[in-house]
This record gives C-alpha cells, structure tokens and sequence, in this order.
C-alpha cells in the first residue's frame, strides 16, 4: 500500500524504524494531491516548501537519534479558517480572498511544536456555514466515494482530504456537526471535543457559544493522539477548560465490558434512511457483543434543538461577522462615503448564505425581538443540555445515527435553506449541549456510500468516548476502506 | 410567497440589511424575504414551551468571569498588520471620514 494511506500510529511507528523517511511520507501526501486536487477540489492552499521544510527538519532528528514528539513528521491539513501564519486564509470567502495570515492560531502553533507537517489549507463552506461544502468561494468539494455526491460540510475540504490520502489528519471545527457529518460521509473518524476543550484563538468565529475545533482522520488512535497534541487551556481563548488533558490514547485499550450505552428514542424516528437504521442497529449488535450494555433512553427535547440552533446562530454571526467591514483587512470597495464602503463591501465580499444568515441574527437580535428569539433560545438551549445531564446519569455514552441519511447529491439541496438545516438534526443538540461527540465509520450503503454513528459522552469525557469507538473499531473493518477514485 | 405565517416584507429586509450594513439587489431582498419567513415560521415551534422558569444558558460549560493579570505584552508585527488594510498611511490605516 502507498504511504499515505497509512494511519498515524503506522507511520510513526515506521518513522521510528527508518522504514521510510519524513519526506518520503510528504512526497506521497504532494503527490496524491497533485494526481486528484482538480478532481476533488480539496486544496485551495498548498504549502508545499513549508512541508517539505518541516519533514526535512524532521528527518535530520531522526538521523542524529533525537527523541520525536508525537504527530512529528506526520503530513497533515488546515480547514482555511485556520491562521497559519504567512499563508492564504480564505475561509471560503471572496471577502478573505487575498487575505495573508500575520499570526499562528493556538492550534497550529501546537502541532507546529510537535514538528507537524502542514501541507496547506482545505476547502470550507464560506465562514463554516454549510453542511455540503457548496458555499465555498472556491467552489464545491467532491466526495471521494463519489464525486457526484457532496463531501458534507462545512469541514468537507479536512474530510475528503483524509479519506483520499492527501494527508493523515486535518483540524477542521464544528458548530453544528462540521465535523461529525463530513467525516461520517466521507467514511472517517472525526472528533467534535467538549466545548472549550481545544483553545479557538487564531480561527475565524462563526456562533462563539457554540464553536470547538477538532480533529478528521482515518482511526480513533489517530484521533487520540492529536487531541492530547492540541487540547488544554490558553490565555488568548477565555473559553478554554482547566480541566486536566490527559494521555488518551494510553486509555484506549480498557474495552467496554459493562459500560452503559443508551439509545435515544427520539433519534430513531421518521425520515432516518433505512439503510442508516440498519447499518445503526448491527452497529448496536457489534457493541453489546463487546459487552455494552445497552439502554432505551429519551432526550425530551430533541425535537426542539434544530429551531433553537437556528436562532442562536445567525445571532451570534451578525455580531461575529460585523468584523469584516473593509478597513483593516480583506476585501474593500470604496467608491463613495464610508457606509458605501461597509455596505458595497459586504454586498460583494460575502456570499449568498452568509448573507441569509446575517440578516436572519440582525432581525432577531433588533429592537423589541431579543426576548421572543435569542434569549428564548438560550432557555430552550438549557433544556437541551439538561437532558443529556439527566440522560448521563443513567448512562455512560450515547449512540445516535450522525446523520439521517448518507452524502446527498451536489446540488440537491442547494435551492431550500431549510431542507439543507434539516441534515444538521442528529448533530446540532451536542453543540448546544456543549459535550463531546464522535463519528466512527460503521458500514456502507448498497451503493458505497459510508454511513457512520455518532458517539456521545458527559462534557471533559472524551476519554470514554475514544474508548468506545476504538472498541468498535478493533472489531470491524469499516475504517480501513478508502475509495477508489476515478 | 403568502403562505407563511410570519411574513416579513421586502421593506423590511431591507431596513435590516442596512443595519447590518449589506446593500442587497431586489432580488436579493425578495429572496431573503421569502426565506427569512419561513425560517421564523420553523422556529415558532420553540413557542410550545413553557420557559417561565428555565435560565438562560449563555456559558455551556459553567466559566465564570475569567480573569488574568492586566500586563502589557509586547507586539513586534504591528506593521504586518497595517500592511492587510487596503490603504495604509506611514504606521496607520487610512479610513474614510466618519462624518
């Protein structure tokens, strides 16, 4: 097999032996990049002197013997709304087209400091707002399963780019299921941690109450070993936890035997695809088979969670967005005054969601509306998060489909906003409750789509949430199946 | 159009718009207009719920008031960041006149 379909632990452990060198590993990831980018749209940056420069200094540590951090030498990418210093940071947008990163953000300064290869940045819905990836000034991500199909959203460009081989991880964020959706299209693993987990400084906002950054890649270790790189507390991000870090993937191998899994009711009801409930339900077999017990549980106020998401986010993206006026940076068109210079700006620079989104937080935020909509949000938001609270108490993790159904058509549902919200369902109420979720591969489709399930745990748990997906995926093979692109 | 419960005129996206500082084509605001309807008319279902009681969650995970020491750390890029500003004058970004 190429190198760069390996797993993280794989290619450290043959980094470690000589098997192969850091550059070799680079040249592989480059290469595939190369051979598939204009095919799927993945890349809108490629930063390939910074990683070849990064693999070099690595190569020569282990030449001379020296002890290697974790993630070291390992090829990986940025979602573009990541500040990577010096190079392009778009987000997807026309407004940040030509805009240059002055600084590193929190995250990229720490997978830096583990000697991380950074190959570039990937495509993003415009400011992450998207479950398909479609919005992107840069045009749609494919997925590599089909490239008829979307690769989910916003973090399409951080999943398809793993699931292709163009690299072995990507940090990407989640909102609302960035994540957890993408990765379950594109048939990987992807890590939306506790909120606060993982410090945001240096990435652009979307919702502030609800954002967390995480990480795509092909298995749970994988998935460990970066988020012990990249959590913990950091003094430019106020909302980051003291909760202690703690060596995840060491945990890994406890297993599962006794551990309470519940199944929501309110997950399993109309509209979920068929094949998705089949694929969930053997994916409940294979963990009592690990010897889970498993629970009938109720999350009350699910049905709620979509209505309440879609309040609370335009309003905090009016506000979070209103940075982007063309003075100090990005995009400015100035013909006229300087409320011609504000609203010709955004009138050009900001795309058609993004708009929508804006306009719907403004109004719900104006004059005489903030009580019937944001503040009645953010009671609505304290049910959510009771539920789970009430939910843990009897449980230990949570299985839930990620999606209803598998990766739609590019263009399908582009013409409703509403219908496209609709795909956020299972994933929206974890945000709002602000605990950790995971979306493990768990089978595919009769037409080869992948279908995933979603993991859930108490807040600052995710040590039994990558527990639980590991288990699983010592048992079965759905994660080791990558596409065959053509 | 017509069939919404909430019926947010093209006048009034437009009034919004300004607000957040977006100058929209009519098609625009006619589109919005029919969107922003129906996404209200969606999120009216939170209206079924008894809040009196409930508090507002605006902090998920319990932070209170985080603190640091108030001291001056030094920024050596300040030009790198004048430079991102589409017009700049020696050290400053240049701007229209506010009045």
């Amino acid at each position: 097999m190429n190198l760069n379909y390996l797993t993280i632990s794989e290619a450290m452990d043959g980094l470690r032996a000589k098997q192969f060198s850091s550059q070799e590993l680079t040249t592989a990831c480059l290469e595939q990049i190369k051979k598939y980018n204009k095919k799927i749209n993945v890349f809108i940056t490629v930063t390939e002197y910074l990683a070849l420069e990064q693999a070099q200094i690595v190569d020569r540590k282990i030449n001379n013997g020296d002890k290697l951090n974790p993630l070291a030498g390992i090829p990986c990418s940025l979602k573009d709304v990541f500040c990577l210093k010096g190079a392009k940071a778009t987000a997807g947008s026309k407004i940040l087209q030509n805009y240059i990163a002055p600084y590193d953000a929190t995250t990229v300064k720490l997978i830096k400091l583990n000697d991380a290869v950074i190959l570039g940045k990937v495509n993003t819905d415009e400011f992450t707002m998207g479950s398909s990836t479609e919005t992107s000034a840069s045009g749609a991500t494919r997925n590599p399963w089909d490239l008829s199909c979307v690769p989910g959203g916003s973090s399409g460009g951080s999943a398809a780019a793993v699931a292709s081989a163009m690299g072995f991880y990507s940090l990407g964020t989640d909102t609302g299921g960035s994540i957890r959706q993408p990765a379950c299209f594109c048939g990987i693993a992807g890590l939306k941690p506790t909120y606060g987990r993982v410090s945001r400084y240096g990435v652009m906002s979307m919702a502030s109450s609800l954002d967390t950054i995480g990480p795509l890649a092909r298995s749970v270790k994988d998935i460990a070993l970066i988020l012990e790189a990249i959590a913990g507390v950091d003094i430019n991000d106020a909302t980051t936890s003291r909760e202690p870090v703690i060596n995840y993937a060491a945990k890994l191998g406890k297993g599962i035997k006794g551990l309470k899994i519940g199944i929501p009711q309110e997950y399993f009801g109309q509209g979920l695809d068929p094949e998705v409930a089949a694929i969930t339900d053997s994916a409940i077999k294979q963990f009592k088979k690990l010897g889970a017990r498993i629970v009938k549980i109720s999350l009350t106020y699910t049905k709620y969670a979509l209505a309440c998401y879609y309040i609370i986010v335009p309003s905090e993206i009016s506000a979070n967005l209103a940075r982007y006026d063309g003075i100090r940076y990005g995009l400015s068109k100035s013909e006229g005054d300087l409320l011609a210079t504000y609203l010709q700006t955004r009138a050009q620079g900001l795309g058609d969601e993004v708009k929508r989104r804006i306009i719907i937080g403004t109004y719900a935020l104006s004059a005489g509306y903030y009580d019937a909509y944001y503040l009645k949000a953010q009671k609505v938001r304290t049910l959510i998060k009771q539920d789970f609270e009430k939910a843990f108490k009897q449980v230990g993790v949570i299985l839930t489909p990620t999606t209803p159904r598998p990766a739609f058509k590019i263009g399908e549902k582009n013409n409703d906003p509403l219908t496209m919200y609709l795909e956020d369902i299972f994933t929206v109420p974890i945000n709002l409750a602000g605990i950790p979720g995971l979306s493990i591969p768990a089978g595919f489709t009769k037409s080869g789509l992948p279908v995933g399930v979603q993991l859930l745990a108490k807040q600052f748990n995710e040590e039994d949430l990558l527990r639980t997906g590991y288990a699983f995926e010592q048992a079965t093979d759905y994660h080791k199946m990558y596409p065959i692109i053509d | 159009m017509g069939n919404n419960k909430n019926q947010i005129s093209i006048e009034e996206v437009g009034r919004v718009a300004q607000l957040a500082r977006i100058e929209l084509t009519s098609a625009e605001k006619e589109k919005f207009s029919r969107d922003l309807s129906a996404i209200l008319d969606y999120v009216d279902q939170l209206d079924e719920i008894d809040v009196s009681t409930v508090a507002p969650t605006s902090q998920v995970t319990g932070l209170k008031n985080v603190l640091r020491q108030d001291v001056v750390v030094g920024f050596d890029q300040a030009q790198l960041l004048v430079r991102l500003a589409s017009t700049s004058q020696e050290n400053y970004i240049k701007v229209k006149s506010v009045f």
